[in-house]
């Protein structure tokens, strides 16, 4: 058991060095020359010289590449070129926001997703199956971006409840829950599409399996067989799928946050690119890349934790 | 047999969204980029069936080219991309050993990278573009095919027939070419069809984001980029691109369902 947490573990690790190295390579190699970027091509040799020279681009890739890494580690990305303050205070500074957002969207997807496809489950070939399984298909059809839009004309533009974007920060707790309603919501839908699909047929599966026919047998009520009985053993497949929709996730973050003007991590980033600043994009796109690549690591060890056979093999 | 609803409507929506791009070749009722700002935010006539927008352009005008455009862009990066994903899980299951492992590795690693995020990258080097949006779209998709190539190779790599013409003194490429290439082929078609529909959706936030078709190029996200800063006083132009996106993903991804439920009638009872 330990050992396989081990070797996961050193998996993990490996491959968050590689990603790191890969977006080094994309943003300082193929570019050539980064001041260039930086500056524009309207720029003197000069001008170009001494943004290098304090970037300290003369030195070679792979010592850069390291150099980067190391103060990385320590929780030091760089300082901002454009808003020449330090990148890691500038992700600090949006973190919360962007917390806020995907934890809200990702509870709401668990909790729509489980009870819409444990419900199309139970209800298999009825009208309420065929009702899960349109707005699942609906779901996966509609962009998230569009459907936030949709979510402002009703509930924004036309009813009035909600605002239509902005965020009017934490002071305001009940303010900045309301602020994230409706793109939390947005996502929910859409994310919740998926998961409820995969949530049905993992449940369909299990619901053929003996040890739940036991269970109606001894008398328990279907809910009780359905909740303590067949949705554990159907939380494999359902917990992979929400690993994989941390990807979804991070993007859907990124392109909401710019569609309500939300001030998190996707609209840094957004910032980052007009203003063509290179070590803050750098930065941020590594810090994506790791939380997908962690979120992937957390459902391998949850694996483990929700099927026990897991634990005794290799 | 009669064949499943889901390839029926399916098939149907994807002709029409296909042959409402492929007319905007040859006719559009107006110029779609022709700005008339005497028209603007004209409510749906008979020369104008949906309206103008806040330049006077023809709302169905754009609709039609902005098929073309996100037709084109998802068919040329998934085709991209689809075709160095099954040549590299063709090689992963023919070669095996290390190259499969490594194969595999790049594979996995590089679902850190969602479209959107290697489009990030690129747009912050090289500045947006149409061709940085195909090729960040084309990247998503080398993984995907890999994989899916891979899985039914290497099935394949261990038929009866396989081993025989392996004795026989076939070498791995006569292999790959003679069976695994026409086994693998339904798979990575069916692949081909969802993964169309993952590509108009991604091209649609790209273009909507600024990262993909740049103006004047009419496109359904880029329309909608537009529409969203009018929310308040054009509200309908933010239907109509995000109803033709949802119509042409949802027909891709019921054609794909439909063909996999075709390839494959055990699935079709399960579910």
């Amino acid at each position: 058991m330990t050992l396989l947490i081990l070797r996961r573990f050193i998996g993990f690790i490996l491959t968050l060095l590689a990603i790191s190295a890969a977006v080094f390579f994309v943003m300082n190699v193929l570019p050539g020359d980064p001041a260039m970027v930086i500056l524009g091509i309207d720029s003197t040799d000069d001008a170009r010289a001494a943004l290098r020279e304090q970037l300290g681009l003369n030195a070679p890739v792979i010592w850069r590449y390291f150099q980067w890494l190391g103060d990385a580690v320590q929780g030091d990305f760089g300082t901002s070129y454009s808003f020449r303050v330090p990148v890691a205070g500038l992700i600090a500074e949006r973190l919360p926001m962007t917390l806020a957002l995907a934890g809200l969207a990702t509870g709401l997807t668990v909790v729509l997703a489980l009870v819409l496809g444990v419900y199309a489950a139970t209800h298999h070939g009825r009208a309420g199956d065929w009702a899960v399984m349109a707005f699942s298909q609906l779901g996966i059809a509609i962009p998230a971006f569009w459907l936030s839009m949709l979510l402002v004309i009703l509930f924004a533009v036309t009813l009035r409840w909600l605002p239509p974007g902005g965020f009017p920060g934490w002071d305001d707790p009940v303010a900045a829950l309301r602020a994230l309603i409706l793109p939390a919501t947005a996502l929910a839908l859409v994310q919740s599409a998926v998961l409820a699909r995969v949530t049905r047929s993992a449940m369909l599966e299990v619901m053929r399996q003996t040890y739940v026919r036991t269970a109606t047998a001894t008398g328990l009520s279907p809910a009780r067989v359905m909740w303590r009985h067949a949705l554990p053993n159907a939380l494999v497949p359902i917990v992979t799928i929400i690993g994989m929709q941390v990807a979804n996730l991070v993007t859907g973050t990124i392109v909401i946050e710019n569609v309500f003007y939300l001030p998190g991590l996707g609209r840094l980033v957004f910032q980052a690119i007009s203003n063509r600043d290179l070590i803050t994009v750098q930065a941020m796109v590594t810090l994506f890349a790791a939380i997908v690549v962690t979120a992937n690591f957390i459902v391998d060890l949850a694996y483990l934790w929700i099927d026990p056979r897991l634990r005794s093999r290799q | 047999m009669r064949p499943p609803a889901n390839l029926i409507v399916g098939s149907t929506l994807v002709a029409l969204v296909l042959g409402t791009a492929a007319l905007s070749l040859v006719w559009s009722p107006h110029d779609a980029t022709r700005i008339v700002v005497a028209m603007k935010f004209q409510p749906p006539s008979w020369t104008h069936p949906l309206g103008t927008d806040q330049l006077g352009r023809d709302v169905v005008s754009q609709l039609m080219v902005g098929a073309r455009n996100s037709m084109a862009i998802a068919l040329i990066a998934v085709l991209l991309g689809g075709s160095i994903g099954t040549a590299l899980g063709l090689l992963a299951a023919a070669a095996g050993g290390w190259i499969e492992e490594a194969v595999m590795r790049l594979a996995d690693f590089s679902f850190a990278f969602p479209a959107l995020l290697f489009a990030i990258m690129l747009a912050a080097v090289f500045g947006p573009s149409l061709t940085n949006a195909v090729i960040a779209i084309a990247f998503i998709n080398i993984p995907v095919f890999a994989r899916v190539a891979r899985a039914s190779a290497a099935q394949v790599w261990t038929r009866g027939y396989v081993l025989a013409a392996q004795s026989a003194g076939r070498g791995r490429l006569a292999i790959t070419q003679d069976h695994v290439i026409p086994n693998v082929l339904a798979p990575v078609t069916v692949q081909l069809t969802i993964e169309f529909a993952v590509g108009i959706l991604a091209e649609a936030a790209l273009s909507f984001l600024g990262l993909g078709v740049q103006p004047p190029t009419p496109s359904w996200g880029r329309m909608l980029s537009d529409a969203q800063t009018l929310l308040y006083l054009a509200p309908q132009l933010a239907i109509w691109p995000g109803l033709c996106i949802m119509v042409a993903v949802l027909g891709f991804n019921l054609l794909g369902d439909g063909l996999r439920d075709v390839g494959d009638p055990m699935l079709r009872r399960r579910r």
